[in-house]
């Protein structure tokens, strides 16, 4: 996974509760066996006006001129703005993988689901949860004749608005340096293979039934 | 030392290694796995050169996209295809057992988890599917997880977690007859939002839950998920072990003893403390209907459609006027007046036999209406649609108008040929009503299995009491 940098973005008003994440890429999507390619898909249902099939071209299907994603204003954001309950439904990594190969980088909102929560630091995504306050006002401000940018600077923790506010967030310490690492979970938990090992042996001795003949 | 939950207890009994600030690996027991988001996870393990820690823990298979229909022909979609045969390439390079489409223990992989006897009291058990809450039934520690933690999963045996606040949903007294599992999970989203669940486990207690089938359990479990949770759990019972006694993968003889006595300590201790309690008085619930795109969008099937300008936040009454437009639905709609014209009966959530049994003790003897253009039944997997021939219960449904399936998710999510067309009304007995679910523009009410039924003979929602003589 690449290192987080801090970045200067715009950012994309997304303005609607409890957006699952079967609305974040439909189902027929799922049925790709790789982890790269979703981006055009992202929000497809709600971005394009006919119904999008896996393996097609993409660039030719009729535009949602109301849709956020195709509002010139807004092309190439990096920052997704939305609010309560981001990502609920399917636990689909194919929703961080879309939202990251479209080239989203972070997500705030005032609370996410869960399993979509844990699922964006796999993919390099950083999920911001701020109060509802502060997510209101970025909205209005988002909604201006030019978008609004912000720079994400993770290691200090704080979002900048071009030319002024500074606004802090938290973010869980070892998620942070994982992120700002790029590091690999799967590596980190092998350094404890011995560990995870003694646990085995101990459990088999107390619940065998758990383990096969 | 305080009283402990169930839910510490599980935990506790997993923890290899915690972090100071709490971050702790957590032993993964059981592995449940399936084609949609499997394949990026053994492409991973392959990059890196990595085995599986634990190949017995895991079983797998396909669910999502097998077809319904003519399962014999093998699967039409090209797509689909690759993606079911690349769970049984998968499957055999890395020793992983499989029951392939044509195997009668095929079936969706939260039906055959317990119907195998796979998931037992006391596991910890993953899955990369969100509905892997459903074995929390068994007095289990059961939850979804992403494609990069299944293979996380798969190549170290643990996870990477911190543990999660508790709340106990105690749902007390005697349910009303007529009224079921699914009723009362869809009261509790009603009550406590698709929201209220998270960051939290959730323990079902009290006399309403514990006067449930495992069947029953199981369908509460399903959709704590929706209420925002991703897990939920229930105490082990006797009703517990009489539902494992004699499974496949359940263990027997001595073990079996053995087990059962570790197993009967999965309760919470009763003076536990939870972070947060609930309590619904089993009494008050009447059978429930969705009317809009999120399931706390419920309402008891006798009430009508609420009105967003009687709501008070803006957020919210936005979102009610943006899903009665999708719905194409009027405020104050009595929801018996709503027409179906499509009826699912299968899924993760209502998919079991005892699920099949309530829905054909209502189409018994009665017809599809004439608007209903379909009314399926997809059993939850192969061994739930025999047990069902074995008691004639596919021909109470054919005689009735209804299509007899082969098993797997179909119209839940509406992967494979299974789909609503635009505008399009289903009663189904799934676990989401999201826009474009069942299909891009489909509309979709969530039930319980009998009162789909009751929709299907009516056609429109009906309060099932009224058919059953209560
Ligand atoms: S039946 Fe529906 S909810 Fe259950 S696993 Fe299949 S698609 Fe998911």
């Amino acid at each position: 996974m690449d290192k987080f940098e801090k970045f200067t973005g715009v950012v994309v008003p997304l303005d609607r509760a409890n957006v699952d994440t079967d609305a974040v890429i439909p189902k027929q999507f799922l049925k790709s066996i790789k982890r790269s390619g979703f981006g055009p898909n992202l929000f497809d249902e709600w971005r394009y006006l006919d119904q999008g099939q896996p393996d097609t071209d993409n660039s030719s299907r009729p535009l949602n001129k109301g849709f956020v994603l195709n509002d010139p204003r807004y092309r190439d954001g990096q920052i997704l703005l939305t609010r309560d309950n981001f990502g609920c439904g399917s636990s689909r990594e194919h929703a961080p993988w879309a939202l990251a190969d479209y080239g989203f980088k972070v997500i705030i909102a005032p609370s996410f689901a869960d399993i979509f929560f844990n699922n964006c630091f796999k993919n390099g995504i950083l999920p911001i949860v701020l109060e509802s306050e502060y997510v209101d006002n970025l909205f209005r401000e988002s909604d201006g004749e030019t978008a609004l940018e912000l720079t994400v600077d993770l290691d200090a923790q704080t979002l900048t608005v071009a030319g002024g506010e500074k606004i802090t967030f938290d973010v869980d310490p070892f998620r942070k340096h994982c992120l700002l690492e790029g590091l690999d979970d799967i590596g980190l938990t092998l350094e404890h293979s011995e560990r995870i090992r003694a646990f085995e042996e101990k459990r088999r001795a107390r619940a065998p039934w758990i383990f096969g003949e | 030392m305080s009283a402990k939950t169930l839910y510490d207890k599980l935990w506790e009994d997993h923890l290899v290694h915690t972090e100071e600030d709490g971050t702790s690996l957590i032993y993964i027991d059981r592995h449940l796995v399936h084609e949609v988001t499997s394949p990026q996870a053994f492409e991973g393990l392959r990059l890196t050169g990595r085995q599986p820690w634990r190949p017995d823990s895991a079983i797998a298979t396909p669910d999502h996209n097998v077809p319904t229909l003519g399962r014999a022909k093998g699967i039409e979609d090209p797509v689909a295809r690759i993606q079911v045969a690349e769970l049984d390439r998968n499957c055999e390079q890395f020793g992983i057992t499989e029951f392939g489409m044509s195997d009668v223990r095929q079936g969706i992989v939260h039906v055959i988890g317990p119907e195998q006897g796979f998931i037992l009291p006391g596991m910890t058990v993953v899955c990369g599917d969100s509905h892997t809450s459903t074995h929390g039934a068994m007095g289990a520690l059961a939850f979804g997880i992403g494609t990069s933690e299944v293979e996380h999963v798969l190549a170290t045996q643990c996870l990477i977690q911190k543990k999660s606040r508790t709340l106990r949903v105690s749902v007390d007294g005697k349910l009303g007859s007529g009224v079921t599992a699914k009723d009362i999970v869809l009261a509790i989203i009603g009550e406590i939002g698709t929201a209220g669940g998270t960051g939290y486990v959730i323990e079902f207690a009290g006399e309403a839950i514990r006067s449930l089938t495992m069947e029953g359990r199981m369908t509460v479990c399903n959709m704590t998920i929706e209420a925002g949770a991703r897990a939920g759990l229930i105490a082990v019972d006797d009703t517990t072990i009489d539902y494992l006694r004699g499974r496949p993968h359940a263990p027997s003889g001595d073990r079996w003893e053995a087990a059962v006595k570790v197993w009967r300590g999965f309760h919470s201790e009763p003076d536990a403390r939870f972070d947060r309690e609930v309590r619904l008085d089993a009494a008050a619930i009447a059978p429930q209907v969705t009317w809009g795109t999120s399931p706390e969008m419920v309402v008891p099937v006798n009430d009508r459609v609420p009105d967003p300008d009687s709501e008070q936040d803006a957020t919210r009454a936005e979102g009610m006027r943006r899903a009665l437009d999708y719905m194409g639905l009027k405020a104050n709609t009595p929801i018996s007046e709503i027409p179906v014209d499509h009826v699912f009966i299968g899924s993760c959530t209502n998919g079991r036999i005892e699920d099949l049994r309530a829905a054909a003790a209502v189409a018994k003897g009665r017809q599809v209406a004439d608007h209903v253009v379909q009314a399926l039944v997809v059993p939850g997997s192969g061994l739930v649609k025999r047990q069902a021939e074995q008691e004639g219960l596919d021909k109470v449904f054919v005689d009735a108008g209804f299509e007899w399936r082969e098993p797997g998710c179909s119209m839940c999510l509406a992967m494979n040929a299974d789909q609503l067309n635009p505008g399009d009304r289903c009663a189904s007995t799934s676990n989401r009503n999201f826009e474009g679910r069942q299909g891009k523009g489909g509309r979709t009410h969530l039930v319980g299995p009998a009162m789909a039924a009751a929709a299907a003979v009516a056609g429109h929602f009906i309060d099932v009491r009224d058919l059953q003589g209560n």
